[in-house]
């Protein structure tokens, strides 16, 4: 390397910690540690993600991978118990395709263009047609919206662009352009709650009482 | 999780304490980044999840039952109906208004521009609201069968009535 790059050192550093994260997740047999690994797993790749300056994506991961997963993990550890058994032998016919899988991956991603790449399709084909778009964008007026100061050369702010147009392309993307994904996303969402409650939900305060001497019965035996 | 985690920690006086400090800020943080999720990173699917981590400390700290009890079924039922219900209810205003569905022109004809930003905030509240409720649901029921199934969680419902 001919100068140094802290991007470079950085991305290297944090790569390196996921890969021991993610191996000693698998190795651990404490499931509760493994669990706290998944967590610091999560936070590791919201680094990386933001450090790839995907900072939607690296906020999705820090929230959900990082916070609710873990949560949700722990509740079920406590059902679970907090060992995992004893690991079997590996299995070599497994391991092999696997690997294979693995192998197959990575050479797809060297046809993928390079990161940051300002040829790549991504930059020529759809997006700049997306970035001009008129749809959402008042015509005859290009200023700020009404009540908004009139634009400063010196000091641009969010707000000057705004021009009718969601500053923030990814949600533009997904509330605009792909409305109805997102749409049916949450619709998914709320399946996922509705089916909850009809699974695991105790209807009556009645059925609790009934386990509740169920339980004394138990115990007593 | 009420089961073994709560008896635990309803003796840790400086975790309670803490907790109850931490929530109202990341309340706020949840609702900046629903509100603000057209303008920067984030938006109602991050958000709700960060609502949830508020109200799902809370439930740790004080107990799976507790958090029920401010938090009742039918406000998260709802508000999991609420929020599907919103997004496709604006959606379907601007298909009966004479547009296209989910286009969100039609909100403000006289201002495409501001109409779809004020569209686009809708539907990430929408979002937001059912997504922070669908976890609170999966996290008192996650709870609530775990401590059943050991008999804690009907102790503290007899006690109660």
């Amino acid at each position: 390397m001919a100068e140094f790059d802290a991007i470079f050192v950085i991305d290297a550093i944090l790569l390196l910690l996921v890969a021991v994260t993610a191996v000693a997740v698998i190795q651990l047999r404490s499931l509760f540690s493994a669990t706290m690994l998944a967590g610091v797993y999560s936070l590791l790749m919201a680094l990386v993600w933001s450090n790839m300056h995907a900072l939607d994506v690296a906020f999705t991961e820090a929230a959900v991978g990082a916070g609710i997963s873990t949560v949700l993990l722990l509740g079920a550890l406590v059902k679970t118990g907090r060992w995992s058994k004893p690991s079997r032998p590996i299995h070599l016919p497994a391991l092999l395709i696997c690997v294979l899988t693995g192998g197959m991956l990575i050479y797809g991603t060297f046809d993928m263009p390079k990161f940051g790449d300002a040829n790549a399709p991504i930059h020529t084909y759809r997006v700049p047609k997306l970035l001009d778009q008129e749809v959402g964008k008042v015509p005859h007026r290009r200023g700020p919206p009404l009540g908004h100061p009139e634009p400063d050369p010196e000091h641009p702010h969010p707000h000057d662009d705004f021009g009718g147009h969601s500053p923030n392309t990814v949600t533009s993307l997904l509330a605009s352009y792909r409305g109805y994904d997102t749409m049916f996303e949450t619709a998914v969402i709320f399946t996922a709650g509705i089916s909850l409650i009809l699974l695991l939900r105790r209807r009556r305060d009645e059925d609790l009482v009934i386990e509740q001497d169920e339980f004394d019965r138990e115990v007593q035996s | 999780m009420s089961g073994f985690v709560d008896q635990e920690m309803r003796g840790q006086t400086f975790l309670r304490v803490v907790a109850k400090m931490l929530f109202p800020f990341i309340l706020v943080f949840g609702v900046y980044v629903i509100t603000h999720g057209e303008l920067g990173p984030g938006g109602g699917f991050q958000g709700g999840v960060i609502l949830a981590a508020a109200f799902i400390l809370y439930g740790m700290i004080m107990g799976a039952e507790e958090l029920e009890r401010r938090v009742p079924r039918w406000v998260t039922d709802a508000a999991m109906a609420l929020g599907v219900l919103l997004y496709a209810g604006t959606g379907l205003h601007n298909l009966l208004a004479g547009g296209a569905f989910l286009d969100y022109t039609m909100l403000g004809p006289d201002r495409p521009g501001d109409a779809e930003a004020l569209g686009m905030t809708l539907v990430e509240y929408g979002v937001g609201i059912t997504v922070c409720s669908v976890m609170i649901t999966i996290y008192i029921q996650v709870c609530e069968r775990a401590a059943t199934d050991v008999g804690v969680f009907t102790r503290v419902r007899k006690e109660r009535r």
